[in-house]
Protein backbone atom coordinates (compact mmCIF):
# COMPACT_ATOMS: atom_id res chain seq x y z
CA UNK A 1 0.00 0.00 0.00
CA UNK A 2 2.92 2.18 0.68
CA UNK A 3 4.86 1.72 -2.21
CA UNK A 4 1.53 2.36 -4.04
CA UNK A 5 1.02 6.12 -2.66
CA UNK A 6 4.48 6.90 -3.13
CA UNK A 7 4.24 5.76 -6.96
CA UNK A 8 0.80 7.92 -7.03
CA UNK A 9 3.02 10.57 -5.43
CA UNK A 10 5.75 10.50 -7.90
CA UNK A 11 3.33 9.75 -11.23
CA UNK A 12 1.48 13.52 -9.59
CA UNK A 13 4.83 15.11 -9.41
CA UNK A 14 6.12 14.13 -12.74
CA UNK A 15 2.80 15.47 -14.18
CA UNK A 16 2.93 18.83 -12.06
CA UNK A 17 6.42 19.13 -13.75
CA UNK A 18 4.90 18.61 -17.49
CA UNK A 19 2.17 21.06 -16.54
CA UNK A 20 4.55 23.66 -15.00
CA UNK A 21 7.03 23.43 -18.15
CA UNK A 22 4.26 23.66 -20.32
CA UNK A 23 2.44 26.69 -19.23
CA UNK A 24 5.02 29.01 -17.36
CA UNK A 25 5.20 31.25 -20.16
CA UNK A 26 1.52 31.23 -20.62
CA UNK A 27 1.02 31.90 -16.68
CA UNK A 28 3.88 34.42 -17.02
CA UNK A 29 2.70 36.44 -20.06
CA UNK A 30 -0.97 36.27 -18.62
CA UNK A 31 1.00 37.87 -15.48
CA UNK A 32 2.60 40.71 -17.28
CA UNK A 33 -0.42 41.96 -19.44
CA UNK A 34 -2.47 41.99 -16.84
CA UNK A 35 -0.48 43.80 -14.34
CA UNK A 36 1.91 45.95 -16.32
CA UNK A 37 5.54 45.17 -15.09
CA UNK A 38 8.06 42.05 -14.36
CA UNK A 39 8.94 42.06 -10.57
CA UNK A 40 4.98 41.26 -9.76
CA UNK A 41 4.29 39.32 -12.72
CA UNK A 42 6.89 36.89 -11.78
CA UNK A 43 5.61 37.26 -7.99
CA UNK A 44 1.85 36.12 -9.33
CA UNK A 45 3.76 33.17 -11.61
CA UNK A 46 5.36 31.89 -8.33
CA UNK A 47 2.69 32.06 -5.91
CA UNK A 48 0.23 30.62 -9.37
CA UNK A 49 2.23 27.45 -9.64
CA UNK A 50 2.50 27.27 -5.52
CA UNK A 51 -0.55 27.20 -5.26
CA UNK A 52 -1.20 24.90 -8.35
CA UNK A 53 0.92 22.22 -6.80
CA UNK A 54 -1.21 22.65 -3.91
CA UNK A 55 -4.36 22.11 -5.17
CA UNK A 56 -3.18 19.57 -8.37
CA UNK A 57 -4.09 16.35 -7.24
CA UNK A 58 -7.65 17.52 -6.67
CA UNK A 59 -7.66 19.92 -9.52
CA UNK A 60 -6.88 16.33 -11.47
CA UNK A 61 -9.56 14.66 -10.41
CA UNK A 62 -12.28 16.94 -11.27
CA UNK A 63 -10.63 18.04 -14.28
CA UNK A 64 -12.18 14.62 -15.62
CA UNK A 65 -9.09 15.11 -18.38
CA UNK A 66 -9.85 18.20 -19.60
CA UNK A 67 -7.17 20.47 -20.26
CA UNK A 68 -6.04 22.19 -16.81
CA UNK A 69 -4.65 25.40 -18.56
CA UNK A 70 -8.13 27.53 -17.92
CA UNK A 71 -7.47 25.86 -14.01
CA UNK A 72 -4.05 28.03 -14.09
CA UNK A 73 -4.79 31.17 -15.71
CA UNK A 74 -8.07 31.03 -13.79
CA UNK A 75 -5.67 31.06 -10.08
CA UNK A 76 -2.88 33.54 -11.63
CA UNK A 77 -6.64 35.90 -12.55
CA UNK A 78 -7.74 35.65 -9.04
CA UNK A 79 -4.00 36.28 -7.39
CA UNK A 80 -3.81 39.78 -9.76
CA UNK A 81 -7.68 40.28 -8.78
CA UNK A 82 -6.32 40.51 -4.66
CA UNK A 83 -3.53 42.06 -5.86
CA UNK A 84 -5.22 45.11 -7.48
CA UNK A 85 -7.83 44.72 -4.22
CA UNK A 86 -4.73 44.77 -1.76
CA UNK A 87 -2.72 47.84 -3.42
CA UNK A 88 -5.68 49.58 -4.82
CA UNK A 89 -3.61 50.13 -7.99
CA UNK A 90 -4.42 49.92 -11.69
CA UNK A 91 -3.37 48.18 -14.58
CA UNK A 92 -0.27 49.60 -16.20
CA UNK A 93 -0.63 51.52 -19.52
CA UNK A 94 2.92 51.86 -19.80
CA UNK A 95 4.35 48.20 -20.21
CA UNK A 96 7.99 47.25 -18.98
CA UNK A 97 10.18 46.57 -21.80
CA UNK A 98 8.77 43.49 -23.27
CA UNK A 99 11.14 42.92 -26.06
CA UNK A 100 13.60 42.22 -23.74
CA UNK A 101 11.74 38.95 -23.12
CA UNK A 102 9.41 38.16 -25.94
CA UNK A 103 9.64 36.39 -28.74
CA UNK A 104 12.07 37.81 -31.63
CA UNK A 105 10.90 40.22 -34.07
CA UNK A 106 12.16 41.39 -37.04
CA UNK A 107 14.05 44.61 -36.59
CA UNK A 108 12.80 46.66 -38.84
CA UNK A 109 8.76 45.49 -38.22
CA UNK A 110 9.94 46.51 -34.44
CA UNK A 111 10.86 50.36 -35.68
CA UNK A 112 7.64 50.39 -38.17
CA UNK A 113 4.74 48.83 -35.32
CA UNK A 114 6.32 50.30 -31.89
CA UNK A 115 3.79 53.38 -32.43
CA UNK A 116 1.02 51.06 -33.06
CA UNK A 117 2.16 48.19 -30.68
CA UNK A 118 2.09 51.17 -27.39
CA UNK A 119 -1.57 52.47 -28.58
CA UNK A 120 -3.15 49.02 -29.20
CA UNK A 121 -1.77 48.02 -25.38
CA UNK A 122 -2.27 51.30 -23.78
CA UNK A 123 -6.16 50.68 -25.30
CA UNK A 124 -6.21 47.21 -23.94
CA UNK A 125 -5.24 48.43 -20.28
CA UNK A 126 -8.01 50.67 -20.33
CA UNK A 127 -10.85 48.04 -21.30
CA UNK A 128 -12.77 47.01 -18.51
CA UNK A 129 -11.51 44.13 -16.91
CA UNK A 130 -13.24 41.43 -17.88
CA UNK A 131 -12.80 42.38 -21.25
CA UNK A 132 -8.81 42.85 -20.95
CA UNK A 133 -8.49 39.63 -19.93
CA UNK A 134 -10.40 37.92 -22.10
CA UNK A 135 -8.11 39.59 -24.86
CA UNK A 136 -4.74 38.52 -23.28
CA UNK A 137 -5.93 35.20 -23.07
CA UNK A 138 -7.21 35.20 -26.89
CA UNK A 139 -4.35 37.11 -28.25
CA UNK A 140 -1.33 36.62 -25.82
CA UNK A 141 -2.09 32.57 -24.94
CA UNK A 142 -4.04 31.83 -28.00
CA UNK A 143 -6.78 30.36 -26.27
CA UNK A 144 -10.29 29.30 -27.70
CA UNK A 145 -13.64 30.35 -26.34
CA UNK A 146 -13.93 27.21 -24.58
CA UNK A 147 -10.76 27.25 -22.20
CA UNK A 148 -11.46 31.15 -22.02
CA UNK A 149 -14.82 30.51 -21.21
CA UNK A 150 -13.23 28.11 -18.24
CA UNK A 151 -10.81 30.51 -16.81
CA UNK A 152 -13.60 33.16 -16.55
CA UNK A 153 -16.19 30.79 -14.79
CA UNK A 154 -18.68 31.86 -17.93
CA UNK A 155 -20.56 30.30 -20.18
CA UNK A 156 -19.11 29.55 -24.12
CA UNK A 157 -21.97 31.72 -25.53
CA UNK A 158 -20.83 34.82 -22.91
CA UNK A 159 -17.54 34.63 -23.62
CA UNK A 160 -18.14 34.68 -27.14
CA UNK A 161 -19.88 37.83 -27.02
CA UNK A 162 -17.15 39.25 -24.22
CA UNK A 163 -14.07 38.93 -26.80
CA UNK A 164 -16.58 40.36 -29.67
CA UNK A 165 -17.29 43.45 -27.61
CA UNK A 166 -14.02 43.77 -26.46
CA UNK A 167 -12.65 43.88 -29.99
CA UNK A 168 -15.37 46.17 -31.19
CA UNK A 169 -14.95 48.53 -28.35
CA UNK A 170 -10.98 48.79 -29.04
CA UNK A 171 -11.60 48.89 -32.29
CA UNK A 172 -13.55 52.27 -31.54
CA UNK A 173 -10.98 53.71 -29.62
CA UNK A 174 -8.82 53.50 -31.86
CA UNK A 175 -10.09 55.14 -34.45
CA UNK A 176 -11.35 57.92 -32.34
CA UNK A 177 -7.97 58.31 -31.16
CA UNK A 178 -6.81 58.46 -34.84
CA UNK A 179 -9.56 61.00 -35.71
CA UNK A 180 -8.24 63.32 -33.29
CA UNK A 181 -4.36 62.95 -34.25
CA UNK A 182 -6.07 63.85 -37.78
CA UNK B 1 -9.06 38.21 -39.27
CA UNK B 2 -10.03 41.65 -38.83
CA UNK B 3 -7.29 44.93 -38.76
CA UNK B 4 -7.59 45.49 -34.94
CA UNK B 5 -7.43 41.58 -34.17
CA UNK B 6 -4.12 41.68 -36.34
CA UNK B 7 -2.83 44.69 -34.13
CA UNK B 8 -3.76 42.58 -31.19
CA UNK B 9 -1.74 39.44 -32.23
CA UNK B 10 1.37 41.83 -33.04
CA UNK B 11 0.93 43.23 -29.44
CA UNK B 12 0.16 40.53 -27.24
CA UNK B 13 3.51 38.45 -27.53
CA UNK B 14 3.79 35.70 -25.47
CA UNK B 15 6.45 36.91 -22.89
CA UNK B 16 8.74 34.46 -21.83
CA UNK B 17 10.01 35.33 -18.15
CA UNK B 18 13.44 35.43 -16.70
CA UNK B 19 15.67 32.45 -16.62
CA UNK B 20 16.52 33.40 -12.42
CA UNK B 21 12.69 33.74 -12.17
CA UNK B 22 12.22 30.05 -13.62
CA UNK B 23 15.54 28.78 -11.69
CA UNK B 24 13.63 30.12 -8.41
CA UNK B 25 10.62 28.66 -8.64
CA UNK B 26 11.66 25.63 -9.56
CA UNK B 27 14.07 25.14 -6.91
CA UNK B 28 10.96 26.01 -4.89
CA UNK B 29 8.68 23.46 -6.14
CA UNK B 30 11.96 20.87 -6.07
CA UNK B 31 11.52 21.59 -1.71
CA UNK B 32 8.30 21.18 -1.80
CA UNK B 33 7.75 17.85 -3.78
CA UNK B 34 11.02 16.49 -1.59
CA UNK B 35 10.00 17.92 1.59
CA UNK B 36 6.48 15.96 0.68
CA UNK B 37 8.27 12.85 -0.05
CA UNK B 38 10.32 12.58 3.46
CA UNK B 39 6.82 13.15 4.86
CA UNK B 40 5.48 10.40 3.25
CA UNK B 41 8.86 8.36 4.19
CA UNK B 42 8.59 9.03 7.69
CA UNK B 43 5.16 8.55 7.54
CA UNK B 44 5.29 4.53 6.48
CA UNK B 45 8.80 4.23 8.47
CA UNK B 46 6.49 5.00 11.64
CA UNK B 47 2.96 3.91 11.01
CA UNK B 48 3.13 1.43 8.14
CA UNK B 49 6.16 -0.87 8.55
CA UNK B 50 4.91 -2.37 11.99
CA UNK B 51 1.49 -2.42 12.76
CA UNK B 52 1.92 -2.89 16.17
CA UNK B 53 3.47 0.70 16.60
CA UNK B 54 0.22 2.52 14.56
CA UNK B 55 -0.67 3.65 18.29
CA UNK B 56 2.16 5.23 18.93
CA UNK B 57 1.59 8.21 16.79
CA UNK B 58 -1.98 8.92 17.77
CA UNK B 59 -1.11 7.93 21.18
CA UNK B 60 1.58 11.11 20.56
CA UNK B 61 -0.92 13.32 19.04
CA UNK B 62 -2.75 12.51 22.23
CA UNK B 63 -0.32 13.39 24.77
CA UNK B 64 1.25 16.42 22.82
CA UNK B 65 -1.87 17.71 22.64
CA UNK B 66 -2.98 17.77 26.12
CA UNK B 67 0.86 18.72 27.29
CA UNK B 68 0.04 21.95 24.77
CA UNK B 69 -3.45 21.92 25.98
CA UNK B 70 -1.97 22.37 29.67
CA UNK B 71 0.28 25.02 29.19
CA UNK B 72 -1.99 27.19 27.74
CA UNK B 73 -4.18 26.81 30.85
CA UNK B 74 -0.84 27.57 32.64
CA UNK B 75 -0.16 30.64 30.52
CA UNK B 76 -3.84 31.63 30.29
CA UNK B 77 -4.21 31.75 34.42
CA UNK B 78 -0.74 33.13 34.73
CA UNK B 79 -1.86 36.24 32.62
CA UNK B 80 -5.52 36.82 34.04
CA UNK B 81 -4.11 36.84 37.70
CA UNK B 82 -0.97 37.81 38.78
CA UNK B 83 -1.52 36.68 42.83
CA UNK B 84 -0.17 33.63 44.21
CA UNK B 85 3.96 33.53 42.81
CA UNK B 86 5.58 30.49 43.18
CA UNK B 87 2.78 28.61 45.07
CA UNK B 88 0.32 29.28 42.45
CA UNK B 89 2.50 28.18 39.79
CA UNK B 90 3.56 25.11 41.38
CA UNK B 91 -0.42 24.45 42.48
CA UNK B 92 -0.73 24.69 38.85
CA UNK B 93 2.31 22.71 37.39
CA UNK B 94 0.75 19.55 39.67
CA UNK B 95 -2.37 19.84 38.17
CA UNK B 96 -0.25 19.38 34.58
CA UNK B 97 1.64 16.55 35.80
CA UNK B 98 -1.52 15.00 37.41
CA UNK B 99 -3.70 15.41 33.91
CA UNK B 100 -0.61 13.83 31.95
CA UNK B 101 -0.50 11.01 34.36
CA UNK B 102 -3.99 10.38 34.16
CA UNK B 103 -3.97 10.32 30.40
CA UNK B 104 -1.04 8.16 30.04
CA UNK B 105 -2.41 5.68 32.86
CA UNK B 106 -4.91 5.05 30.67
Amino acid sequence: MSEALAGDKARLDRDFSELYRAHLRDVYSYSYYRIGNHHDAEDITEQTFLQAYRHYERALRESEGRPLRPWLIRIAHNLAANYYRDRSRKPQTHLDDAEAYSAPHATEDLVEGREEVSEVLAGVANLPDDRREALIMRFALDMDNREIARALGRSDGATKVLIHRAIRQLEHELASEEEVKG
Amino acid sequence: MSDVERLLRNALVPVEPSGAMSDRLERRLSALTGAAAEELAEWELSSMRDPRNWYRPAAAVVVGGAAAGALVVVRARRGRKQEGGLRALRREAGGVAKDLRQRLGR
